[in-house]
């Protein structure tokens, strides 16, 4: 595996006079986890936002399988094979699981010429995939607006893994879950990786990047901090690399070791 | 901690122990147009008891607040896809004078034929909406506001329009232009005359008794509004609930954000829909014109209310992702036989506006809790 799946190359994004990223430039293979790491503010967000076309980067160049790619919106990645969580998730409460679910990617049948949205197929699929992640919906029909934040969190997943042919970007996912929604989360990244999809991780959770992570990039305040390779680094290093060094040492003198 | 990569036990299909069951019944109950059932139901029973001797439920009496109820739901189904999109039309109205205005001068003043003028009028009228529909989208300005703008735009054109080419404000001579168009009769004919004739023939519904209409049913057939009505309600329906476009309405609506990230053409979904509120007026305004024979300068007006209550009262929400357009066609319905029974009835036209705000009020009250069932919010 010579050849990424997407590399982004010296990406820079404005908003009028606020610079959210001066230059990052990294390289996902297929089959692996890139961990992306930061502070609050770091500009992970934008970073992947960028990648998923939501945002067109001010400055900078993407490759995706080699080609230089200019997404105009979040549909052309989505195309490419690009599916991504969101932090916010990009939910929509009123509708219904389902509908949420195959929101843009919508299943049609044809009856008499005429095409039909598949409510039977779309409501089977997303109870199938929400039970591989451990939810048990009462029912796909039930509004998104009814579930609790990580059975949301859950479904923006489930539907980025059932979309995500080629690269799967899931910012802070496991944010709101419970243990054991987190481990089936870090489980599924595992075995998406295994089928050959490339994996963009953010998460503030230095055990969670371990666990899954393959190379690890830490942004702070726009710019790369630093990448390691996993076993080229230790969790208590990367823990300081992410709070910028010296004042994690100062931080735990303080607080005694809690951290 | 340690992270286990187990899936955990797999439970079986058994109901969850946490739901609740809801009866079936109960289950089929709620739903986003059970206020505007609700409303039909309370206004048809009010009507039987009190105006069922004025003649409102004989053939004719129905006929009339049918073709109302009709004109309604042309301009309602419009008006609710575009709210459960996100935006609004004020400028509905003042659209419908307008293209009114426009076949009349087309065909009678310029002497195109009517077809022409017909769909001349159509593609000027949906570049129209279009045009409002970009300005939203472009300016990123409340739709409440361009649309406000296009009201009397719209309004102060077709005036003028119709001043300077004829000095009048009503221009008539349609019937003559529409002779023997083939066009005309899709909008102004009448259906089932056959059928109207032989109902009376048999004495199932009334027949004149003298003049020259003699022997000829009351009601002599069903008028092309009121299959445009049928037409648009169900071609919303089924567009809104049983099509990939459907679902990109409702995400439009509910949050253009997330509709986006996902890949939903937003924009696209917006000015489509502000294209298809504008057809609706349009077919409205021609089904008008050649029924009355003249285009009148202030037709039309404060028809984007009574679309926009008719919607709401039918139970869609206004800031849009929400709602139905059964919902809003059992609306137009409740606004129609309100308005026409209350004629029948005898009673004061003035407490039409009475009875309709105490009907929008109780509507809107009543679908604020169903949806609140339905979404789980507090
Ligand atoms: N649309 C925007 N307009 C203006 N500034 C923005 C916009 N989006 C992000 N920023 C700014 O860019 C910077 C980076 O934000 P970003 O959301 O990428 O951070 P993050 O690393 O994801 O943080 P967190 O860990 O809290 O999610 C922030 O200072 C933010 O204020
Ligand atoms: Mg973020």
């Amino acid at each position: 595996m010579s050849e990424p799946i997407i590399e982004m190359k010296k990406i820079e994004k404005h908003f009028g006079s606020v610079i959210a990223l001066s230059g990052v430039s990294l390289k996902v293979m297929p089959g692996e986890c890139l961990c992306l790491l930061g502070d609050n503010g770091a500009g992970k967000s934008t970073f992947i936002k960028t990648m998923s076309g939501v945002h067109k980067p001010s400055v900078g160049e993407i490759y995706f399988e080699g080609k230089s790619m200019d997404f105009e919106c979040p549909r052309d990645a989505i195309t490419a094979g690009i599916a991504t969580v969101y932090q916010d998730l990009a939910m929509i409460p009123l509708m219904s699981v389902a509908r949420n679910f195959f929101m843009g990617n919508e299943p049609t049948k044809k009856i008499a010429g005429i095409s039909f949205f598949d409510h039977k197929l779309a409501n089977e699929v997303t109870m199938k995939e929400m039970k591989k992640m451990g939810i048990h919906l009462r029912s796909a029909d039930q509004a998104i607006g009814t579930l609790s934040g990580g059975e949301r969190q859950t479904v923006a997943i489930a539907r980025a893994v059932h979309f995500g042919a080629k690269v799967l970007i899931l910012d802070e996912p496991t944010s709101a879950l419970g243990v054991r929604q987190t481990a089936n989360v870090l489980a599924t990244i595992d075995k998406v990786r295994k089928r050959g999809i490339a994996v963009v991780f953010i998460t503030h959770n230095v055990r969670h990047a371990m666990a899954v992570g393959d190379t690890f990039t830490v942004l702070n305040r726009g710019r790369t901090l630093g990448s390691a390779r996993k076993g080229e680094i230790t969790s208590e290093e990367l823990q300081n690399l992410m709070a910028g060094g010296a004042t994690l040492a100062t931080l735990e003198g303080s607080l005694a070791g809690t951290i | 901690m340690t992270e286990t990569t187990s899936t955990p036990p797999v439970k079986t299909d058994k109901p969850d122990e946490r739901v609740k069951t809801r009866s079936s019944f109960r289950e089929a109950l709620i739903r986003p147009e059970l206020g505007g059932i609700c409303g039909t139901i309370l206004v048809f029973t009010f009507f039987l008891l009190t105006a069922s001797d004025s003649g409102m439920f004989s053939a004719s009496g129905v006929m009339n607040w049918s073709i109302v109820s009709s004109q309604f739901i042309i301009i309602a189904v419009g008006a609710c896809l575009l709210m459960i999109a996100g935006e609004f039309d004020l400028s509905v109205g003042s659209m419908i004078g307008f293209s009114g205005m426009s076949i009349a001068l087309l065909s009678v003043v310029f002497g195109l034929p009517m077809w022409v003028a017909i769909i001349a009028t159509f593609i000027l009228c949906m570049g129209i909406g279009a045009l409002s529909g970009w300005l939203v989208i472009k300016t990123g300005l409340p739709s409440f506001i361009v649309t406000l703008a296009f009201l009397f735009i719209l309004r102060g054109l077709t005036i003028f329009a119709a001043i300077s080419t004829t000095n009048k404000t009503i221009v008539g001579g349609i019937k003559d232009a529409a002779e023997g168009d083939w066009l005309a009769p899709v909008f102004g004919g009448k259906v089932f005359t056959g059928l109207f004739q032989w109902l009376g023939d048999n004495g199932w519904i009334e027949t004149f008794e003298r003049g020259f209409k003699k022997g000829q049913p009351v009601v002599d057939g069903i008028p092309m509004l009121m299959v445009w009505a049928v037409i648009l309600l169900i071609f919303g329906h089924w567009l809104l609930t049983k099509t990939k476009f459907g679902n990109w309405i409702f995400a439009s609506g509910g949050n253009a954000q997330a509709a986006t990230y996902v890949g939903v053409p937003v924009n696209r979904v917006k000015i489509l829909m502000f294209m298809f509120t504008a057809f609706c007026a349009c077919v409205f305004a021609t089904s008008q014109v050649i029924e009355f024979g003249s285009a009148g300068a202030d037709r039309g007006l404060l028809k984007e209310f009574e679309a926009i209550i008719s919607v709401v009262i039918g139970g869609a929400l206004l800031t849009g992702g929400y709602g139905s357009v059964i919902g809003a066609a059992l609306g137009a319905i409740i606004f129609g036989v309100v308005q026409q029974g209350l004629f029948f009835a005898g009673v004061e036209s003035s407490l039409f506006r009475v009875f309709l705000g105490a009907i929008l009020l109780f509507a809107v009250i009543l679908n604020t809790y169903i949806r609140r069932m339905i979404t789980g919010e507090k």
